[in-house]
């Protein structure tokens, strides 16, 4: 456990006992033409059996190269990854790809953004999950496979499974495909589910419904999910705990509620100011983030937030050099940002709440 | 499904006709542009030094004074219902189904054709299989490992063999596998129900020349389709669900990654006359290749519109197959 | 509510709403039916109505958006607008000018009038030509010679949208995606268009680069006076952007009103569920929400089939036998608020 040494950094304030997924100091680098990319850039956190916890972040923020490192399936020759994911004490990171694979599945489970491309369009989507449960259930047989299938497909709310489960996947609906693909990850029971993005290729409607089929889901399984989503929207609905990244890092992390009430970093409030909300009264202007994501090859120095923080100039030159690590705002709450904690309240008061 | 099937063969059966009739069109119609009168066609089939009466009485058994059409007609009739020529004194029949009758060497065309059907066919067959096994193993191979040794060391042949033509292969394997080191030499034909060992021995080189340039072709197309597939979402879904890779690859890359491989395969096997054409020069067969090229360079008609039509019909019978395979391989041409 | 008072309403002559000039475009009866063929003979079997009949104007400076779920019909019915798409019936007047079946050589001086923002700023761009070949390919499809020079034009409309002039001989991928979608405004802007008809256009950017382009929008719009047609699906950025919003389910539009009205008293149910599914950024409203929410149940009906009478029947909570056998019209029940429907909402927002 050397990899705790950074007492800065440490996990979020959760339910008792030990964590079910435990990330520390993660990092997912390529090895590309144009140079190295800093996809993740050490990250950590904890996230216990029944929570949720919700990663939040623009594109190349990290996000989804974070949970395909925690499924084992970053894996290129050109990936270099190191840290620690422990699941259930257990270290991914150390364990072969093939102990890996039989966790995958089994006890990790993933379920894409566009299940249209995610689901293979030669095969039924039957066949697609009866493969699912199959592979860590080798002694099933078809029918009992298929059974489950069936079983699996009418539970995620499908109507009539016994004749849908025969179909392909171009023959379902947006929102009846997200089912099929959560019925195929949920197949073998597993303990942690990952889901990236669920929902941004459906109808709002139709998101909705999937978000509480999730929420159902989870209460009668008991697993642990992470989402990941760029909808600040999104993860309020889902999550106990957020997660926000940027530039590959962990820029804030804290309990859903503090989060949204009281942000601690100023990309934080930058996207909150940034979408308009339909629970709050129009405002005249919406009040965008200047300036573009980072680069993952080019992180700018000392804080990647930097060139597009409006508050680097009242760091005294620290935002440009020094880089900022997570300390613990408010309890349970951490915010990496070199503005002192008192300032940062104060400017979030004065300054952003009024706009929110 | 039922519907879409009877369209196709409809379709076939009616871009045939077409075929038949623009061939038909090319060898009668253009020597009469080129200014050769009927006359003169006619002359053709008698001897040195025709009388007029002959040619007129050619002309009139052989039709060559009637309308195009009619004529065409007249094949077709022939095709189905066999036909008679008054040639000379004695009526000559023409067994259905009648692809013409060559009056250079007094024979039915058909027949001709047919006896050498199986060499070509045990030429293509033969040569399909080992570019398609070949082909693709290498593609699927090195596109799971690219950059490395073997993508580097077969792509670079591959390119070679791209660019080396059959006659340059087939003379190369026969004066090393037959006259330097005779290991096959004396390569006669050997049909199938004669001596199926034999049959293989003999025509692994021409197989092997033929399949060489497309194999290549088909390691380049196997190995593009494979690198595209595997990165496709449900390739990730695939390893999601913990599958081994053997499986990831096979069932899940190389299934998508074949489809397109059948279309240009059943294409490729349609359009195989002309590479069959080289290698059973080289080789001496005596397939419908070396038949094309004697009806060629005899100048004999019949002869040649019996080819052309007969490779028109296995392009279109190939296409045909594709396509319908094609609905069979992809459930989303079959249902929409 | 009843059927007669549902009469009643429609004999209210339609409010005008905001100006009583003439509206710079006026849709009536709009339908695009795709057909469906099948069988042997590949006869046309049915068809995809994927709009079907729908009404509304916009007027000179104000923004109409639209709203409605994927299969809907909103961007089929901006292609026909743009008269991208031929239009199976009804009729499409721009300033006064029946532009419905105009050919492309007869649409070509009015192309410079009605100008297209697309979704995707990533292939809307062709990655050859340089930004300058691309801002300035109106000019040269229209032969018009800007004051000072195409170069000198093309800079001040990059300068405009917020790009640099120095990015003048740059390529598309040197671009981020909120740049790519500026460049695309910057296009569409270059023959002084009346109006832009926008498909999506923040849909396909980051969050923090959504609000750049809906301000840059915002902008252009009080600088040059242009009137917007905004598609999409997202109803807060909708909300943000419009004078007045339209919804359209199956291929109609059955709420049409105000922008401050709509929202804060929808009257169509499908209207309120759509609000009501949108995810709030906001953990302490989930128990709440959980309760307050409008969970529809399925799935669209087809377009090919859609339901008798009120296509939204099939997902209504407050359907009646009415609702299949009577298709309601769309209605003015306020100023400035149509609705079509049998029993519309009478919420508390009647101001």
């Amino acid at each position: 456990m050397t990899e705790l040494q950074k007492t800065t950094e440490p996990a979020a304030q959760t339910p008792s006992g030990d964590p079910f997924l435990s990330v520390r100091d993660l990092r997912i680098h390529f090895d590309t033409d144009d140079g190295l990319v800093r996809s993740v850039d050490g990250v950590s956190f904890d996230l216990h059996k029944g929570r949720t916890l919700g990663i939040v972040g623009e594109s190349g923020s990290g996000k989804s190269v974070t949970s395909l490192g925690i499924m084992g399936l970053h894996r290129s020759k050109r990936a270099r990854i190191s840290g620690e994911i422990r699941l259930n004490g257990e270290d991914l990171i150390a364990a072969g790809p093939e102990r890996v694979r039989q966790l995958r599945g089994r006890e990790l489970a993933m379920i894409f953004q566009d299940p249209l491309t995610a689901m293979h369009p030669y095969y039924t989507v039957g066949a697609q999950i009866v493969e699912a449960y199959r592979v860590h259930h080798p002694q099933a047989t078809k029918k009992q496979a298929r059974a489950r299938a069936i079983e699996m497909l009418d539970r995620v709310g499908i109507p009539q499974p016994d004749r849908r489960v025969d179909d392909y996947p171009h023959q379902f609906s947006g929102g009846m495909r997200q089912r099929a693909m959560i019925a195929m990850a949920l197949v073998n029971d597993p303990s942690l589910l990952i889901a990236d993005e669920p929902t941004t290729a459906l109808d709002v409607t139709v998101q909705a419904q999937i978000l509480d089929l999730i929420r159902d889901l989870q209460e009668e399984f008991g697993s642990a999910v992470i989402i990941i989503t760029h909808d600040l929207g999104v993860v309020a609905e889902l999550a106990d705990d957020i997660l926000v990244m940027y530039g590959g890092k962990c820029i804030e992390r804290g309990p859903a509620e503090t989060l949204f009430d009281a942000p601690e970093h100023p990309y934080t409030w930058g996207l909150l100011g940034s979408m308009p909300r339909l629970d709050r009264e129009l405002q005249e202007r919406l009040v965008p983030v200047k300036g573009t994501p980072p680069s993952l090859i080019n992180v700018p120095s000392g804080c990647a937030f930097h060139p597009r923080c409006p508050y680097a100039a009242l760091t005294g030159g620290r935002s440009t050099s020094e880089l900022p690590v997570l300390t613990e705002a408010a309890p349970g709450h951490y915010a990496a940002c070199h503005l002192p904690a008192d300032e940062r309240h104060r400017i979030f008061a004065e300054e952003i709440a009024p706009r929110l | 499904m039922f519907a879409y099937i009877i369209r196709r063969i409809f379709a076939a059966v009616v871009l045939l006709l077409v075929v038949s009739a623009v061939t038909f069109a090319i060898f009668f119609l253009l020597p009469r542009i080129a200014g050769e009168t009927a006359d003169q066609l006619a002359a053709q089939y008698i001897g040195k030094n025709p009388s007029p009466e002959a040619i007129a009485a050619v002309k009139q058994n052989l039709g060559f004074d009637q309308p195009l059409y009619t004529q065409y007609w007249n094949f077709l009739k022939g095709l189905v219902g066999g036909a008679e020529y008054k040639f000379g004194p004695d009526p000559v029949t023409c067994h259905v189904p009648c692809f013409g009758y060559s009056f250079k060497n007094h024979l039915e065309v058909w027949p001709e054709l047919t006896k050498r059907v199986p060499v070509t066919i045990s030429l293509a067959i033969g040569a399909a299989v080992i570019w398609l096994v070949s082909g693709v193993a290498t593609g699927v191979v090195s596109a799971l490992k690219p950059r490395s040794i073997f993508d580097r060391l077969s792509m670079g042949i591959a390119l070679a063999g791209v660019s080396l033509p059959v006659f340059f292969t087939g003379a190369l394997l026969l004066t090393l596998f037959s006259y330097e080191w005779p290991i096959l030499d004396n390569l006669e034909y050997v049909d199938f129900t004669a001596d199926p060992l034999m049959w293989a021995r003999n025509l692994m080189l021409p197989w092997i020349s033929l399949a060489f340039l497309y194999s290549a072709l088909y390691a380049r197309l196997t190995r593009a389709g494979m690198l595209e597939t595997m990165s496709e979402d449900y390739i990730r879904t695939a390893r999601a669900k913990g599958l081994v890779e053997r499986k990831v690859v096979v069932r899940h890359g190389l299934r998508s990654a074949l489809t397109p491989i059948v279309t240009i395969f059943g294409m490729d096997l349609g359009l195989l006359l002309g590479g069959a054409l080289i290698t059973e020069q080289v080789f001496s067969l005596q397939g419908v290749g070396q038949f094309a090229v004697q009806a060629i360079s005899d100048n004999d008609l019949p002869k040649i519109l019996g080819v052309t039509l007969l490779a028109a019909f296995f392009v279109v019978a190939c296409n045909l197959v594709v396509d319908l395979l094609y609905a069979l391989v992809d459930p989303r041409v079959r249902l929409s | 509510m009843t059927d007669t008072q549902a009469t009643e309403a429609a004999a209210i002559p339609s409010p005008a709403p905001a100006s009583d000039r003439e509206p710079l475009l006026k849709v009536t009866g709009l339908t695009r039916h795709f057909p469906i063929r099948g069988g042997l003979l590949r006869r046309q079997t049915g068809a995809v109505r994927a709009v079907d009949g729908i009404d509304f104007t916009v007027n000179a400076g104000e923004t109409l958006g639209v709203v409605g779920e994927s299969g809907c019909g909103k961007s089929t019915m901006g292609r026909l607008v743009t008269r991208l798409d031929e239009p199976t019936g009804g009729t499409i007047e721009f300033e006064g000018t029946d532009i419905t079946h105009l050919g492309v050589g007869a649409m070509r001086p009015m192309r410079r009038d009605i100008q297209m923002i697309f979704q995707d700023p990533y292939s809307s761009l062709n990655p050859r030509h340089t930004v300058g070949t691309i801002v300035s390919a109106p000019f040269k499809l229209q032969g018009v010679q800007p004051e000072g020079g195409v170069k000198k034009a093309v800079q001040d409309l990059l300068e405009l949208c917020g790009l640099s002039p120095e990015h003048y001989n740059r390529y598309p991928h040197e671009f981020s995606g909120g740049q790519r979608q500026r460049i695309g405004i910057a296009r569409a802007l270059a023959l002084k268009p009346k109006m832009i008809i926008a498909d999506e256009p923040v849909s396909a950017l980051d969050v923090s680069i959504q609000a750049q382009v809906v301000n840059l929008l915002d902008d252009l719009q009080q600088e040059l006076g242009l009137t917007y047609l905004i598609i999409a699906h997202d109803l807060s950025v909708v909300r943000h952007v419009s004078d007045r919003v339209a919804v359209m389910y199956l291929g109609k539009i059955v709420e049409i009103a105000d922008r401050d009205s709509l929202y804060r008293s929808p009257m169509h149910p499908y209207t309120n569920a759509l609000m009501s599914a949108v995810p709030v950024p906001d953990p302490r409203r989930r128990q709440r929400a959980g309760r307050e929410r409008i969970l529809l149940k399925g799935d669209v009906p087809s377009p090919i089939n859609p339901p008798s009478g009120c296509r939204f029947r099939t997902r209504c909570w407050k359907a009646q036998e009415v609702c299949a056998t009577q298709e309601p019209t769309l209605t003015a029940l306020k100023t400035g608020h149509q609705v079509a429907c049998h029993f519309p909402e009478q919420g508390e927002g009647n101001d």
